[in-house]
């Protein structure tokens, strides 16, 4: 058998085979470390000029979304937000956002427009961004009554999916949260350039509350 | 071998176009880069520029999460930059580089680091350029040999034929 025969296929072959798996991959899922883990602490102020922590909200299952008023895809998800906070609204739910990359005036403006009773949080330094792991917005990260985080959403969050979610967390006993920990749709990144916010980043939620 | 000499030059010419433009390409990147610092950076170099040299070693490790084709050091964008001011806080905050990268990583996940850590499927990627390098080099090295065994061959059977006539 002459050397060709062995060499080519077998310098082919792997490399084929690599793109053929690359193919079967979206580049933009990017698997997230976050779900399983304790939700990070953070704690700023919200568009109304309140102060608000993540320890405040413990015992509640928590949708923390990042938004901006100059992201087009968060317009459908916020329809989706505002029908949860109503139909969850005597349950232990929170929908809380976090202002990404955005001003303050016009974040406040989007929100007076777009309907929703819940705090919204600024995080000029994008501190609580980062300490997240956001690539971009719309990013929706869903935590448990036990501060875990249990699904990170990239891109819109639909209708079906906040209800499977939200009501399978809600039914979950405490320290059982459901692990669907997949990032979906692709992100929109677009910034400019803001100033500065406090925000707890080395501390985490259960650390501080003393929760599962 | 005026044609070859034309030839040559053309790949030179080439050459010195391509080398031209990425050279002005990254001149102009990192024009963009200064223009978008905020003062208190350029103050930062000025009153500690070894702690400089640490975020920017750092930040060119780490992939800018909104523009994902380059590093954070690189990137204009507003994320990248609030990533170098994080960078800077935590190294100042007494925080090693191996500690920072870490924060990241747990963050992020591995997609951060631009270069993947050489463990577990992350080796296909250091070893298949260096296994196609060596494969790509036998290949040529075999094939020249082959060129100029046959070209020996002929010549051989050309004096041949001469010989005879």
């Amino acid at each position: 058998m002459s050397w060709k025969k062995i060499l080519i296929p077998a310098m082919a072959i792997p490399i084929v085979a690599l793109l053929a798996y690359g193919l079967t991959r979206d580049p933009n899922i990017v698997e997230s470390p976050l779900p399983g883990r304790a939700a990070f602490e953070f704690s700023s102020q919200t568009l109304d000029g309140d102060d608000l922590s993540l320890a405040d909200l413990n015992g509640k299952v928590v949708v923390l979304n990042f938004w901006a008023s100059w992201c087009v895809a968060c317009i459908d998800e916020h329809r989706v937000f505002v029908e949860a906070e109503r139909f969850y609204a005597d349950r232990d739910f929170q929908m809380l956002g976090v202002v990404y990359q955005d001003e303050e005036p016009n974040a406040r403006r989007w929100m007076e427009r777009m309907g929703g009773t819940w705090p919204s949080l600024v995080d000029p330094a994008s501190r609580i961004a980062i300490d997240y792991g956001v690539y971009g917005v719309p990013e929706t990260y869903f935590i448990g009554k036990d501060g875990i985080v249990a699904h990170k959403q990239i891109g819109p969050v639909s209708a079906m999916l906040m209800k499977q979610l939200v009501d399978s967390m809600l039914a979950a006993p405490l320290g059982s949260e459901p692990s669907t920990s997949a990032s979906i749709e692709g992100s929109v990144p677009v910034g400019q350039s803001v100033g500065h916010v406090s925000s707890a980043p080395e501390q985490n939620r259960n650390a501080d509350t003393g929760g599962s | 071998m005026r044609q070859q000499r034309r030839h040559i030059w053309m790949v030179l010419i080439g050459l010195f176009g391509v080398l031209t433009h990425a050279g002005l390409a990254k001149s102009v990147q990192g024009s963009v880069q200064e223009a978008n610092e905020p003062a208190s950076t350029v103050q930062a170099v000025v009153e500690d520029p070894e702690l400089e040299a640490q975020v920017k070693e750092l930040a060119a490790k780490l992939r800018c999460p909104t523009c994902r084709a380059l590093s954070v050091q690189d990137s204009p964008s507003g994320m990248a930059q609030e990533m170098r001011v994080l960078i800077r806080e935590q190294l100042k905050s007494g925080m090693t580089p191996e500690e920072v990268e870490a924060y990241y990583v747990e963050r992020y996940g591995e997609w951060i680091l631009l270069k993947p850590t050489a463990q577990g499927f992350n080796w296909t990627v250091w070893l298949l350029p260096i296994l196609m390098l060596t494969g790509g080099l036998f290949f040529v090295f075999l094939t020249a040999r082959r060129w100029v065994q046959q070209g020996q061959a002929r010549a051989e059977a050309t004096e041949g034929e001469e010989s005879e006539l």
